[in-house]
């Protein structure tokens, strides 16, 4: 994990939109995705994916999560002791993870019962905590947010391919509209595609073709 | 007694924390590259997970649930804070982490040197969290959930020696380049979870 030494993002007043600060958001997508390059938060990735829409909503809380923890955290950068910083960030992000679970609960209740405990996770989400001690506590609020929005985005990009691919190999659909019917197909759903082996393994083909593509090599 | 058997084999084979479940992860590919360390974070959260849901166990049903604290007075028969679940639970799990290190720490140093750097890690391990909040969801007793506890950490400490052990022999094997590392490493997961499957159905 890449977590140790916070990246300092320069400190001169700067539009909201420069270019370093559309890096933020654009580089999570890619060349420093959370997932497959910075490896983490790879448990709720792979264990809501089985279908497209929990994987959406999943995708969404998190960024709400990250982005809204960061702001909070890069306000109190200065003046938390860094002895207990760990215990305050957890606390931080488990306010806002209970506000959003009461939410999903009140209003998208279906999905919420599948998502069952991977909600409450978000609080040990390693994207969350990650950027929490990587970015928010060396950095103002404003890029903070930003940074908070990017991973979340590209959290949500590798949760949607991994979903895509199990819900139409696995169930046949997208989004739940059953695709292959709707061309007149007949399809028997592959039921690997919705086992815990299936997702492991779409992971690992999705790492290979971006890496294939970015040139990322590790050496073991 | 059975039960309790039962219990037991079932968290350790079946419902395995990660080839189940994918909880704790991460820690499981950034510490599984060499067999000892990987022993010494899987010894630490057998530890943890073992006293941690039990003390979960206890809170969610003597404070939180809906009329647990009628023990206090039967005036707060109506109070429901199971909402405060999440931060609650975070708490006990960094509490225990701490007082862990500590006692670790003055009396046993040289557990403390090969384990140390991964107990802080453990506090924000999802296996953990995640094992209380599924305690939460069954119908455990005390006893029960402490047998649970043990045994998903200890099926989490079988998946990452094994894997530890394939990866220190996948040294020799030459993978494509873009594949390796974390690539190849999914894919194993994946085989090996598929290996895990054939104890579908088992119990005792």
């Amino acid at each position: 994990m890449s977590v140790a030494v916070a990246e300092v993002v320069e400190k001169k007043s700067e539009p909201l939109f420069s270019k370093k600060n559309r890096k933020l958001i654009s580089n999570p997508l890619d060349i420093d995705n959370p997932i497959t390059v910075q490896v983490l938060g790879i448990c709720s990735a792979l264990a809501v994916t089985t279908q497209m829409k929990p994987a959406l909503v999943m995708a969404i809380a998190l960024t709400v999560v990250t982005a809204s923890s960061n702001v909070i955290i890069s306000f109190m950068r200065n003046t938390i002791p860094s002895r207990i910083r760990i215990i305050v960030q957890l606390a931080v992000v488990a306010t806002w993870v209970i506000l959003v679970d009461q939410l999903l609960k009140a209003y998208v209740y279906d999905v919420w019962k599948q998502l069952s405990v991977f909600v409450g996770l978000i609080i040990t989400n390693c994207i969350v905590m990650g950027r929490l001690e990587a970015f928010a506590m060396g950095n103002k609020p404003g890029p903070s947010l930003l940074d908070g929005i990017g991973n979340g985005m590209g959290y949500g990009l590798i949760l949607l391919i991994v979903g895509f691919f199990r819900e139409l190999l696995g169930g046949g659909a997208i989004f739940g509209f059953k695709v292959f019917e709707a061309m007149g197909l007949h399809y028997k759903g592959n039921g690997l595609m919705l086992l815990p082996a299936g997702a492991c393994v779409i992971v690992g083909l999705v790492i290979w073709v971006q890496r294939s593509i970015n040139g990322h090599r590790e050496t073991h | 007694m059975e039960n309790l058997v039962s219990i037991g084999v079932r968290s350790i084979f079946v419902d395995n924390m990660i080839f189940a479940y994918f909880l704790g992860m991460c820690s499981y590919l950034a510490v599984s590259k060499k067999v000892k360390t990987a022993f010494g974070l899987g010894l630490a959260v057998v530890f943890v997970l073992g006293v941690t849901i039990p003390i979960n166990w206890l809170i969610q049903n003597y404070i939180l649930n809906q009329g647990a604290l009628s023990w206090v007075s039967a005036d707060f028969a109506s109070i429901d804070l199971s909402f405060l679940q999440f931060i609650v639970f975070i708490a006990v799990i960094a509490a225990m982490v701490q007082l862990t290190e500590m006692a670790v720490e003055k009396f046993s140093p040289a557990l403390y040197g090969s384990l140390g750097i991964f107990l802080p890690l453990i506090a924000v391990n999802c296996a953990i969290l995640g094992g209380s909040l599924f305690m939460v969801g069954r119908p455990y007793n005390l006893g029960e959930a402490t047998v649970y506890g043990l045994g998903s950490g200890i099926g989490w400490l079988l998946a990452i020696v094994a894997l530890a052990g394939v990866r220190e022999k996948m040294k020799y094997s030459n993978v494509p380049g873009p594949l390796r590392g974390l690539g190849i490493t999914f894919i194993l997961v994946g085989l090996m979870s598929l290996g895990f499957l054939s104890f579908l159905g088992f119990a005792i």
